[in-house]
């Protein structure tokens, strides 16, 4: 039986106060690390730990420390990546809410390990009580001295600030979160330089999501080997793959009996998260399909339940990734128009706008599912927007963030893995015009609303 | 130094030398597509046109690995052993893909657009796109913006590229442009409050790579193709940029800045933009007259010259006064000429027109507060002749003296610049010929008023106040009755033929030592004289004594 470590506290009355966390033995890592453990140390316990990045991409964060200029002069930064918006995850709200002290000491610890001064959070600003808990502890660990000058009477000093962000889903983009923090429109940057090198106010700076700082904090309490017991281990076949090792949040909505935040070592296979966690589907029915991990990530259709939730799992798939873990369960009444329909929009409304495939490209495919949607699509429709799908994104490298790869792949899964629903669909509502070649008027104003379906 | 490989061509780089892969392929006369990249502006890589295929070659066994995906060129740092391919299907493939989906909400209404003609979207799309719309068939919109005194916004022929927002924030630094809305929502728009409204406000309207700015000056006034462009110096202040003059029968319809990294990279300011209107003034004087008692006598060219030599000749002692408007050559001609009928003749410099302060700006460009284009020139030609720059002030003096009794004044002033008590004391002398564009209270008591040329009706050298000496051309020709300085001053000289600058300002370099460097052909940026004067001195002193 797996003993959750993430999520040891939330049960408890009051997790979110210092005292709770006190004496559930919290901090204890961090004062021994303070006085035991160099820098440098602690950022190799990380790297050796083959801990990925909890945000979505999976980026070894021992590897992203590493890239840090060796002697700057400082200042460099720590942002916290708590801009959750992938539909479907909320575990970093979870932590926040219930758990905040155990975040605060992930940071510190990372802050320590990356000579970090100042560690923004950014912080969705749909979460205003995440806000208030983290404000809260962030004020109890100034006044213990666990913050601000001298942490814990040690050489190290560390400040940490909440910024609010102004709900934008690209706003989770490390340098889109980077200019956004800075003042400006939230447009990822063009990479090099990488944020190692030159990020927030042009320094150094690391971008970690939630979950991963609060996994830091578990390493260095519990040590590497225990974090390396959990998991998948690499492919001996591809030298590239860190292996997915230690404990993860999976979040499970939609069609399910018990929708929540669970937690799960790395690499349990979708059918037990969706079973063992969340209860089943709901109302006796049948999985239809199943987001892997946020929107973002594409589809597993009912046979492919059995793929383990580890970072290449879903990638064997056909699915983008891990992502974060959050399993969006459609049972089999949902039609997979409504739900094409409802990632493209989306994806659209969040596109930054700033290159144009994407820009152009998420647009066109929303006004082209809409116009299917209402029964007016033809069966081109569905090669134009698999060949949008497959030229957008960073894969491809026709934009300069992910943003695009992730409005891309439910499109790829829908069409390619539910492609005779669709035709389907798009005989039976556009019986005269389904097999018509030329371009078509787009819908008039007011049209998309029109439940045309039979 | 480094050698990069474009479609198989070997490039060489210079050691310390920065470019990107759309410079680089340049240099070989590879295009790139692209529209947000500008050399003046930062690197933002959206646009996604410039997209190629790179590569490194390993410098020990000379294999290429090539990446898997598409890189921008723009962001591509030329290292050595960099590989590019620029023409592969692939890359075909993605700029055909970002023409289609910049044309999805594009109102397509090329044939009332300014910009048709010099539209890259047009080109490109002609170019690299394809030639069927797969995408639905969208109503016509086109909505218009203003977004300042001069320019005005097309919003739905953006591309948004984001030129104009990164010119307001680095060049200008002025920051009115900015983006509202997200994803296909986007637009340009000003910061509620602030219209764009700086002096240098006008280069959005060429760095716009399509035709979402339009100038309003320009808006509607002439199809692109119908103009002839010419290279000219602006004579609106001491800066001197590089300009395009872009005209159609004789008449300017709108003024261009011409890239010169050595004055004024890629921009120039409002006022050199719209310095044409005067150009095409009714009120210019068009006709040489002559005052005899009261009345005005309208004269023909053919005899003219005669006269006013014999009558000069009558006159002495003489004095001249050079305008700061005049080309280098001209100022010399004309002082040579007075010197030649009368040895002791004065020369004055014209008054130098000074408004406010200079202006600089973030990046680096400069609206000086000299309005004047060739001071530095026309101070060297008097300092050749007289050894030093006597003031128009002085000059008075020496007329109301009655030790002028001959005074020949060049103008060629856009505005008002004289006053009336000057006028009354340079009118004492006997014989007064005054050059201008406009009637001023000089004109008014002058015995010959001799219509003037304005700057892109007559060829030569304008020295700018960094002693930077560009050399151009005339873009139109003058109105009916008018006569350019310089074929007049020829012809008074004597000389066979028509004017040519290019012998003039060959003649003036190898008699004034400031000019020497100006022996040789000039190039289009123009020539340093200064700098290149002090780095060749003993060569420039040994070269005057061969002449």
């Amino acid at each position: 039986m797996y003993e959750p470590v993430l999520l040891a506290n939330i049960h408890k009355e009051n997790s979110h106060t210092l005292a709770v966390y006190q004496a559930g033995g919290g901090y204890h890592a961090l004062r021994r690390v303070l006085k035991e453990m160099a820098p440098a140390e602690v950022a190799a316990a990380v790297q050796s730990s083959n801990l990925r990045g909890r945000g979505g991409a999976g980026f070894p964060t021992g590897l992203k420390w590493s890239f840090l200029p060796k002697d700057h002069p400082g200042p460099i930064y720590l942002c916290v990546n708590a801009d959750e918006s992938e539909p479907g995850t909320f575990c970093n709200r979870v932590l926040m809410e219930l758990d905040p002290h155990q975040v605060l000491e992930g940071i510190i610890l990372s802050g320590y390990a990356t000579r970090a001064c100042t560690a923004y959070i950014y912080l969705r600003y749909e979460y205003p009580l995440s806000f208030r808990r983290l404000q809260q502890a962030i004020d109890e660990c100034y006044g213990a001295g666990l913050l601000g000058k001298h942490v814990l009477g040690s050489e190290y000093s560390l400040d940490v600030c909440i910024h609010r962000g102004a709900a934008a889903y690209v706003c989770g983009e490390e340098t889109g979160l980077i200019e956004s923090l800075e003042g400006k429109r939230a447009w990822p940057r063009i990479k090099p330089p990488f944020p190692a090198v030159e990020g927030l106010f042009r320094k150094p700076t690391v971008v970690n999501n939630i979950e991963t700082l609060a996994c830091v904090c578990h390493i260095l309490d519990r040590g590497v080997d225990w974090f390396r017991s959990m998991g998948t281990p690499p492919d001996p076949r591809d030298p590239r793959d860190p292996g997915s090792f230690g404990p993860k949040l999976y979040c499970v909505s939609g069609h399910v009996n018990r929708p929540g935040c669970y937690e799960g070592p790395l690499g349990l296979t979708c059918r037990e998260v969706i079973e063992e966690f969340a209860g089943g589907v709901w109302k006796g029915r049948q999985a239809k399909a199943v987001v892997p991990g946020g929107l973002s990530t594409g589809l597993l259709t009912a046979d492919e339940l059995d793929t383990r939730l580890d970072f290449t799992g879903p990638v064997k798939a056909g699915c983008l990734g891990l992502g974060t873990a959050g399993v969006i369960v459609l049972d089999e009444t949902y039609w997979m128009i409504d739900f094409l329909h409802n990632s493209c929009r989306f994806f659209a409304h969040e596109s930054c706008g700033q290159c144009t495939p994407c820009r152009e490209g998420t647009q066109w495919a929303l006004e082209m599912v809409e116009r299917i949607q209402i029964g007016r699509g033809r069966l081109v429709d569905l090669d134009l927007l698999l060949e949008i799908a497959d030229t957008i994104g960073i894969i491809p490298g026709t934009t300069i963030c992910g943003l695009a790869d992730g409005a891309a792949w439910p499109i790829k899964n829908a069409i390619r893995k539910f492609r005779e629903e669709f035709e389907d669909y798009i005989r039976r509502t556009n019986p005269a015009g389904y097999g018509v070649m030329e371009p078509v008027p787009a819908l008039a104003m007011g049209e998309q609303t029109v439940d045309g379906r039979q | 130094m480094a050698i990069v490989i474009i479609d198989g061509r070997h490039l060489e780089i210079r050691q310390g030398e920065r470019l990107n892969g759309i410079q680089a392929a340049a240099r070989l006369g590879i295009e790139i597509p692209h529209y947000c990249w500008h050399p003046g502006l930062s690197v933002v890589g959206s646009c996604r046109m410039c997209l190629v295929e790179m590569g490194i070659r390993d410098p020990k066994t000379g294999e290429v690995s090539m990446l898997p995906k598409l890189a921008p060129a723009c962001n591509t740092p030329m290292r050595d052993g960099t590989v590019l391919v620029t023409d592969s299907e692939k890359v075909r493939e993605a700029r055909a893909r970002v023409e289609e989906a910049l044309l999805l909400r594009h109102p397509i209404d090329c044939p009332i657009c300014d910009k048709a003609g010099e539209c890259r979207l047009q080109d490109y799309h002609f170019q690299y796109g394809q030639d069927r719309r797969r995408a639905d068939i969208r109503p016509f919109t086109s909505r218009r913006r203003d977004v300042g005194d001069n320019v005005t916004l097309f919003v739905d022929r953006c591309v948004l590229c984001s030129r104009c927002v990164r010119f307001t924030r680095e060049v200008s630094g002025t920051s009115e442009l900015m983006f509202t809305g997200r994803g296909a929502h986007e637009e340009i728009d000003t910061v509620p409050g602030f219209p764009l409204a700086n002096r240098l406000s006008g280069n959005v309207v060429d760095l716009c790579p399509v035709g979402a700015l339009g100038d309003k000056r320009f808006l509607y006034r002439q199809r692109v193709w119908f103009m002839g462009a010419h290279a000219g110096v602006c004579t609106g202040c001491a800066t001197g940029c590089s300009t395009w003059i872009d005209e159609n029968q004789d008449r300017i319809y709108r003024i261009r800045p011409r890239e010169n990294p050595q004055v004024n990279e890629w921009w120039i300011c409002n006022d050199g933009r719209y310095d044409y209107p005067h150009v095409h003034d009714p009120r210019r004087l068009v006709r040489p007259l002559r005052r005899d008692g009261q009345s005005l006598v309208e004269l023909d060219w053919t005899d003219l010259p005669r006269e006013l030599d014999r009558r000069l000749r009558e006159a002495k002692p003489l004095g001249a006064v050079l305008s700061p408007f005049l080309s280098a050559e001209e100022a010399y001609l004309l002082a040579t000429y007075v010197r030649q009928l009368d040895p002791a003749a004065r020369l004055a410099m014209g008054p130098v027109p000074v408004v406010g302060e200079d202006e600089h700006f973030p990046d680096g460009f400069t609206v000086a507060a000299e309005k004047c284009p060739n001071r530095r020139g026309v101070e060297e030609v008097l300092a050749h002749f007289t050894g030093g720059v006597t003031s128009l002030d002085q000059l008075a003096a020496e007329v109301e003296h009655g030790a002028i009794h001959g005074l020949w004044v060049s103008g060629g002033y856009k505005n008002d610049w004289m006053n009336q008590p000057t006028a009354a004391r340079l009118s004492r002398a006997d014989l007064l010929v005054v050059q201008d564009l406009f009637p001023s209270p000089l004109s008014e008591r002058a015995t010959y008023v001799l219509p003037a040329a304005a700057f892109p009706e007559r060829d030569g050298s304008y020295v700018n106040r960094h002693d930077h000496l560009q050399s151009v051309g005339w873009a139109i020709r003058p109105p009916v009755g008018v006569r350019p300085e310089g074929s007049l001053f020829w012809e008074l000289m004597g000389r066979q033929g028509l004017y040519n600058a290019r012998t003039m300002l060959s003649e003036v370099a190898a008699e004034v030592l400031y000019f020497h460097v100006a022996r040789e052909a000039i190039p289009d940026v123009g020539v340093n004289l200064k700098v290149n004067l002090l780095a060749g001195t003993e060569e420039a002193k040994v070269g005057r004594k061969l002449v």
